[in-house]
C-alpha cells in the first residue's frame, strides 16, 4: 500500500516538514507575547508616559481618529461603578448643604447658574493614566457656597455624596476652599453631559479625577475626613497629580 | 475487497489534472476558526464602542454592551481549547505543532530575496504569526478585561497597566483582523481552503510545497 510514489519526481522528493529540523519560534512568541501581557499589567502604567510620543504622532497621521480612540490618547474613558448612568434632570436637580453649618441650603440648578462663575481651563488628568489636554469648567467656588452656608469652627472635612447612590469622595477643608475647586455645571462651553456626572458634578482641577465626584447631590461639612469610595480600595485621600498614587503626571494645577 | 473506482477529491491519484483538491482543513479546524472569529469581530465592535473610539457616541446604553463584552470575552479561548482538547481535534492539534516549530524554509520565505527558493511546508511564517498572535490574544484579553471590569478589586496601578495592555493589544488585533481579511479576499484559493476545507493541488504545490509533497505521496 505504500508503494505507490508520488508521481513528480522531476525534483527531489520534500521530506515532510515535521522531519526537516525545526525551532519552536512559534512557541517562543507565543510565550514572549504573553508576557508582554503580563508585563504590561505590571508596568504599563508607568510606560503610558513614554508612549505618549508615539500616540501623538500616530493620531496626528490618522485624522480618522480611530487610533487615538482606541489607545489611550488625550480623551476620556467613562468610569462608573453602578449600572448605567444615574439620571436628573436640571429641572430635578438639588443640591444639599448640610452638616456643620450655620444655614444648610438645599440648591436647585438654576440657583447655582445665577451665582457668579468662575471659569477653570485645565488639564484633566486620570490615576489610570489617561489625560484630556485643556477642558474648559464652569461653575461656582465650593468656597462661595461654604461661606453662604457658614461653616462651623470645629468643621475639618467636607463628604460629598453622589446621586448614583454609592460614590462618595472628601477634601479637607483646607483643600476645598482653593479657588481651583468648584461645584461644575458646565464643561466646554455646554451643559455637564449625564455621562460625565452631570447635570452638576464637583471639579477638583488641582486633583486626580477620582476626586472630582460625579452626579453631585450632597455636600456635608464633618469634623474629619472620611475617606471616599476609591480611597477604600487603596488610592490615596490626598490625590494631588503628580504626587500621589504612585504617579508623576505634570501638575494639572 | 472492492476497489472503488470514484475518483476522491482529497485523495488525487496519479497525473496532474488540473482540478485536483487537496484536503487542508477538517471540520474541526473551520468549525474553531469560525467561531473564533465570529467572537473576535463581536469584541472588536462591541470593545470600539467602550473605548469611546470615534462615531459610536450615539450608543446609549454602554453598560449592556460592556456586560455583552465580558461575557463573550471571556468565552474567547474555548472554541480552540475544546478543538485541542477533544479526540476529535487530532488534525487541529497537528496544525497546531506545525505552527509552533520554525525550519530553515521558514527563515529563507521572510526575505524576499531568498522566498522562491523557500519550500515551506503548511503554512507560511505569516499564517505561523498570526495564529500565534491570536492564540496569545485568547488569553492576554480576557486577562487584562479582567482588571478593567473589575476594577475596585485590584491595585490601581495594575488596572492602569491592564487597560495600556487591553488597548494596545486591541488596536494591534484590530490591524491583523484587517490583514487577516484583506488577505484571504485577494487570495481566493486560500480562502477556499477555510470554506470548503479543501484548496486546489495547483495552488498547494506552489504555495506550501513541502506541504504538497506530504499530501501527494501519501497513499490512501
Amino acid at each position: 500500500m505504500t508503494e505507490q510514489k508520488a508521481p513528480k519526481a522531476k525534483t527531489a522528493p520534500l521530506e515532510p516538514e515535521g522531519s526537516v529540523p525545526s525551532k519552536p519560534v512559534g512557541r517562543r512568541v507565543f510565550i514572549g507575547l504573553a508576557g508582554a501581557g503580563v508585563a504590561g499589567i505590571a508596568i504599563g502604567s508607568h510606560l503610558q508616559n513614554a508612549v505618549n510620543t508615539v500616540t501623538d504622532k500616530l493620531s496626528s497621521i490618522d485624522p480618522s481618529g480611530i487610533v487615538g480612540g482606541i489607545v489611550p490618547h488625550d480623551q476620556w474613558t467613562i468610569y462608573t461603578i453602578t449600572d448605567g448612568y444615574p439620571k436628573e434632570t436640571e429641572a430635578q436637580y438639588t443640591l444639599r448643604v448640610s452638616g456643620l453649618v450655620d444655614r444648610p441650603m438645599t440648591l436647585r440648578y438654576e440657583d447655582l447658574v445665577r451665582k457668579t462663575p468662575t471659569h477653570i481651563t485645565s488639564d484633566f488628568q486620570c490615576v489610570t493614566g489617561w489625560r484630556v489636554h485643556g477642558v474648559h469648567w464652569t461653575g461656582v467656588r465650593l468656597s462661595d457656597l461654604l461661606d453662604e452656608a457658614g461653616v462651623h469652627k470645629s468643621a475639618r472635612a467636607l463628604r460629598f455624596t453622589s446621586f448614583d447612590g454609592v460614590y462618595t469622595e472628601s477634601l479637607t477643608l483646607g483643600q476645598a476652599r482653593r479657588p481651583d475647586v468648584i461645584v461644575a455645571y458646565q464643561m466646554d462651553q455646554k451643559p455637564v453631559s449625564r455621562e460625565h456626572g452631570g447635570p452638576v458634578r464637583l471639579y477638583v482641577a488641582p486633583m486626580y479625577g477620582y476626586k472630582s465626584i460625579k452626579w453631585l447631590n450632597g455636600i456635608q461639612v464633618v469634623d474629619r475626613v472620611e475617606p471616599g469610595y476609591w480611597e477604600g480600595f487603596g488610592y490615596d485621600v490626598d490625590g494631588w497629580v503628580g504626587k500621589s498614587n504612585g504617579r508623576n503626571d505634570d501638575p494639572t494645577s | 475487497m472492492v476497489a472503488t473506482t470514484t475518483p476522491r477529491a482529497d485523495a488525487p491519484g496519479p497525473g496532474p489534472a488540473p482540478e485536483q483538491l487537496l484536503s487542508r482543513f477538517d471540520r474541526v479546524e473551520r468549525a474553531v476558526h469560525w467561531t473564533n472569529g465570529a467572537l473576535f469581530l463581536f469584541l472588536l465592535a462591541t470593545g470600539y464602542t467602550l473605548a469611546g473610539a470615534p462615531g459610536t457616541g450615539w450608543i446609549g446604553n454602554k453598560r449592556s454592551v460592556e456586560e455583552l463584552h465580558t461575557y463573550v470575552g471571556y468565552a474567547l479561548p474555548f472554541p480552540v481549547l475544546l478543538g485541542i482538547a477533544t479526540h476529535i481535534g487530532r488534525q487541529l492539534r497537528e496544525d497546531l505543532h506545525r505552527i509552533s516549530r520554525w525550519t530553515a524554509d521558514d527563515a529563507r520565505w521572510w526575505r524576499k530575496s531568498t522566498r522562491r527558493s523557500a519550500r515551506v511546508g503548511k503554512f507560511n511564517p505569516g499564517q505561523k504569526l498570526n495564529a500565534v498572535f491570536v492564540g496569545a490574544c485568547l488569553f492576554v484579553m480576557p486577562a487584562t478585561g479582567t482588571f478593567l471590569r473589575w476594577p475596585a478589586y485590584f491595585s490601581h496601578s495594575f488596572v492602569a497597566g491592564a487597560d495600556f495592555t487591553h488597548r494596545w493589544f486591541a488596536l494591534a488585533i484590530l490591524i491583523v483582523t484587517i490583514g487577516h481579511i484583506a488577505m484571504a479576499l485577494s487570495r481566493p484559493s486560500s480562502m477556499r481552503g477555510m470554506f470548503t476545507g479543501k484548496v486546489p493541488d495547483n495552488w498547494a504545490r506552489h504555495e506550501h510545497p513541502r506541504w504538497h509533497a506530504e499530501m501527494t505521496s501519501k497513499s490512501d
